[in-house]
């Protein structure tokens, strides 16, 4: 039975959750994913407290460009539903479509990171605000850089998966991780949605 | 790839064996033995601080070495005893109570081992590095950002590590608890201790990301030039302390739950009585749980949050030892009429209540936010928490540990020496502490190097080092009895204790896939169930068949191995950079490794388990 994980083609509905081992990971990342949001939940706390303790350096208001977070959060937005619909060709057992839309999902995430680097270059070298320059700068690249390395390990992570399969197709032993891989994406986009509006609006109104 | 047991003598292959092993009872060994080892290093510690202050004005240790003894004992006994020996009574336990083959993460299990451990040996390595972490172990800032030596470094890294062993092995737990559990096994058929280990999993994965946090906002703050806690760039030094005590209370009640759950099975096995008011019992858990994380702010009280926050979190801590008292009527209203056996366990158990009710009753006096302002930073304080640690949590260990020996080794500790361990261990602990309340309310501060003379505390001070040696002496007899068992090695039956839950029902130490055919549960106590209306034999659940194992694998001690030497390059920065790319260039290919390599497991088949003798239950 141990190698029948191994077989590709006629998957159950649920490939991800069909084995023990597929159900114990899929449980086990969602509670991964509650430890994770008090995570975030820390980091947006002690922005909330310093977002003000601009001291010299320059405040939000000043810096933040809304035309290019906006374009950085539709990017994210929509590599997540890519994700979706890659998961939705996982459960008709539909490999060569699964990766074309995790393809994707990378492409949009690697232009989301693009731009964010671009941001932050943009913020040091035009404005002087690095990450040493108030408790808001550092509390800004804490918060926003956790999520973006989120983002750079989801990437590898998906595409270390897409390479590792890419010959043998979907069975019963990747499912799950190819799933869970896309839970941990959508975790990251929803975190992104607290950034723009907590980071970015709240930062923009002052 | 084996598919027995190897019975292979050779110390390169035991050492082998538990590199690589994913077998929980394994596992909860090195978590033991690693535990006591941390144990016995923070008791150490404890001596210097109590040798120092048995007398005023003393010269016996420096006031910089008392500081780094002080901070690295705390944190040493908490992080690095407590925790790994309450996961070695977790790992060595729950999934057999629940009558699992193994835990739902057998390789995350393995890999929070060897964080934990890495962690531990990286921390204690500041002592050889220039000096140990000497700013308490609550770290508060600023101090921690004055403090001169890399020791504060190697606390935030070393604790870091350790840290995110802690969170894989809660969540392991949790997933275990629901996934794992044997036929019949409902959630209201659960033994207790599992509850307990259950709920404080749950906090576990809840409370340590703050600690997280918070240890990454002070390594930015001292390494990278942050100003999270530097009120000159804008900075909030409370920050640090919400974020540690967000984590810091729950985690009090991570390390008191699982012993509460350890008595819940002492207590009814030895007074032959089910748990009075199992239901209640399980529900308080749940609600000491819950309140533990709206109560943080009662170690902040004089911070100055103001009347209304006082207020709160003043009646939201009392209203904690409403489920708690609960638990100590039910263990009571369990021993009431029963047919009490003076088991050491049982003796350890009635130790533990009136010892633990007296640090409850000094927990609600510290949380009335107004007289807090006067015990604050007292010796009460340390008194109150060493009444529920060492009253509670490592009594409860202790107990744990002898009552489950024989389960874990198939050797049972010598009774006697047991009971002159506890006695001793017993006596010492309140000559220690019971005195440190009346020292705090004459105003003797907490964590100072030196008291003065005619003050009226020498005496006291006195009389608290005498009993520290009496911890001690106790210590000592616990481990020549685990020497001495353990070089007789007589092998005990798979139920010495008359016992009545699952754990029982199978050969002492168990064979490693546990249990030979899935058992069915058929009540509360399963295995007194079927003592009582069955043949004492648990029914299986299934007919026998192939057995599903994971592999072992060394993936888990390199992914470890790496972040430890990533810590060095990250802390000394310059020309160590290349440490931080060697060691987490490791982290990251063994990660990538265990990715893309399949690890399916292999099977143990039904043929070769016919060959082995007996049955595979108690027989
Ligand atoms: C009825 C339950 C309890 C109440 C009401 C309570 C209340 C408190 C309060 C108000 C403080 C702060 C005192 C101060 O710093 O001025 C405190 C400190 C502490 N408590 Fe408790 N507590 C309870 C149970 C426990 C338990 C079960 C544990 C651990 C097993 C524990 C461990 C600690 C520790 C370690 C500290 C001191 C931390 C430090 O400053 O280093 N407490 N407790
Ligand atoms: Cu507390």
């Amino acid at each position: 039975m141990a190698e029948d994980v191994l077989k590709s083609g006629n998957l159950p509905e649920n490939p991800e959750r069909a084995t023990l081992e597929g159900r114990n990971k899929f449980m086990g990342f969602w509670f991964f994913l509650g430890g994770e949001t008090v995570l975030f939940a820390s980091l947006f706390g002690t922005y909330l407290a310093l977002r003000n303790s601009t001291v010299d350096g320059p405040t939000g208001q000043e810096i933040f460009g809304l035309g290019l977070v906006f374009l950085m959060t539709v990017i994210l937005l929509t590599s997540s539903l890519t994700s979706v619909y890659a998961m939705y060709h996982m459960k008709n057992n539909d490999f060569k479509k699964m990766q074309l839309w995790l393809g994707i999902t990378v492409l949009l995430g690697f232009a989301f990171l693009g731009l964010e680097i671009y941001e932050f270059v943009h913020y040091v070298n035009d404005y002087g605000f690095g990450f040493t320059t108030s408790a808001f700068s550092t509390a800004f690249y804490s918060l926003v850089g956790f999520h973006g390395a989120h983002v750079a390990f989801g990437l590898v992570w998906i595409i270390s998966l897409m390479i590792r399969n890419h010959k043998r197709g979907l069975n019963l032993y990747n499912a799950p991780k190819f799933y869970i891989a896309s839970l941990y994406w959508h975790f990251i986009d929803v975190v992104w949605v607290f950034i723009f509006t907590v980071v970015y609006l709240m930062g923009k109104v002052g | 790839m084996s598919t027995t047991a190897e019975k292979k003598a050779g110390f390169g292959s035991v050492l082998w064996d538990y590199l690589t092993t994913v077998d929980h009872k394994k596992i909860a060994i090195l978590y033991l033995v690693a535990g006591l080892f941390f144990f016995i290093l923070g008791g150490l510690q404890a001596m210097l601080i109590r040798i120092q202050l048995i007398a005023p004005d003393n010269e016996f240790i420096s006031a910089q070495f008392y500081n780094e003894v002080l901070t690295m004992h705390g944190t040493t006994m908490i992080f690095l005893a407590a925790m790994p020996l309450i996961f070695a009574l977790m790992n060595a336990v729950l999934p057999l109570q629940i009558g699992a083959r193994d835990v739902a993460f057998p390789f995350i299990n393995s890999l929070g081992f060897w964080l934990f451990f890495f962690g531990g040996i990286f921390l204690n390595v500041s002592w050889f590095a220039g000096g140990a972490p000497d700013v308490g172990w609550t770290a508060y800032a600023p101090l921690s950002l004055f403090s001169e030596s890399h020791g504060v470094d190697y606390y935030a890294i070393g604790l870091q590590i350790t840290g995110f062993g802690t969170l894989m092995g809660g969540i392991n737990f949790i997933v275990t608890v629901v996934n794992m559990r044997a036929p019949g096994m409902t959630y209201m058929r659960m033994p207790l201790f599992t509850w307990t280990s259950f709920i404080a999993s749950v906090l576990i994965l809840f409370a340590f990301p703050a600690l997280t946090v918070g240890l990454f906002l002070l390594t930015f703050d001292r390494l990278f030039g942050g100003n999270f806690f530097d009120p000159e760039m804008g900075g909030n030094v409370i920050i640090w302390e919400h974020l540690f005590w967000i984590f810091g209370h729950p985690e009090v009640y991570i390390l008191i739950l699982p012993a509460f759950g350890v008595f819940s099975e002492i207590i009814p096995t030895f007074s032959k009585k089910r748990l009075f008011g199992y239901s209640s019992m399980v529900f308080a858990t749940i609600l000491i749980a819950f309140l533990g994380f709206m109560v943080w702010a009662h170690h902040m009280f004089t911070v100055g949050l103001g009347p209304i926050a006082n207020s709160i979190f003043a009646v939201a801590t009392m209203a904690i030892a409403v489920p708690t008292g609960i638990k100590i009527f039910n263990w009571l209203f369990t021993m009431w009429g029963g047919n009490i056996r003076l088991t050491s366990p049982m003796v350890f158990a009635l130790g533990f209540v009136p010892t633990f009710t007296i640090g409850g009753m000094t927990g609600v006096m510290l949380a009335s936010a107004a007289a807090d302002f006067q015990y604050h930073d007292t010796y009460f304080v340390v008194a109150h928490f060493h009444y529920v640690i060492v009253g509670g949590t490592v009594l409860g260990i202790f107990a744990g540990i002898i009552y489950w020996w024989p389960k874990m080794f198939g050797t049972m500790l010598n009774e006697k020496l047991n009971h002159w361990f506890f006695w001793l261990f017993f006596i010492g602990f309140h000559l220690t502490f019971f005195f440190q309340h009346f020292l705090g309310l004459m105003g003797m501060p907490r964590r100072y190097w030196k008291f003065l003379p005619d003050q009226g505390l020498d005496l006291f001070n006195l009389i608290s080092t005498i009993g520290a040696f009496g911890m001690a002496i106790g210590t000592i007899i616990f481990l020549i009895n685990v020497v001495m068992t353990q070089m007789k090695g007589e092998k005990v039956s798979g139920d010495p204790w008359d016992a009545r839950t699952l754990e029982w029902a199978i050969p002492s130490p168990p064979p490693f896939y546990n249990f030979k055919q899935e058992p069915l549960v058929r009540g509360l106590d399963a295995l007194w169930v079927e003592k009582m209306q069955g043949n004492g034999k648990i029914q299986p659940a299934e007919p026998l068949g192939d057995i599903h194992m994971p592999n072992r694998s060394f993936v888990p001690f390199v992914i470890s191995l790496g972040l430890f030497i990533a810590g060095f390059g990250v802390m000394y920065q310059g020309a160590m950079w290349i440490l931080a790319a060697i060691g987490f260039g490791i982290t990251a290919g063994a990660m990538l490794y265990r990715s893309v390599k399949d690890d399916i497991g292999y099977h143990v088949h039904k043929e070769e388990l016919e060959e082995e003798e007996g049955d595979g239950s108690n027989g």
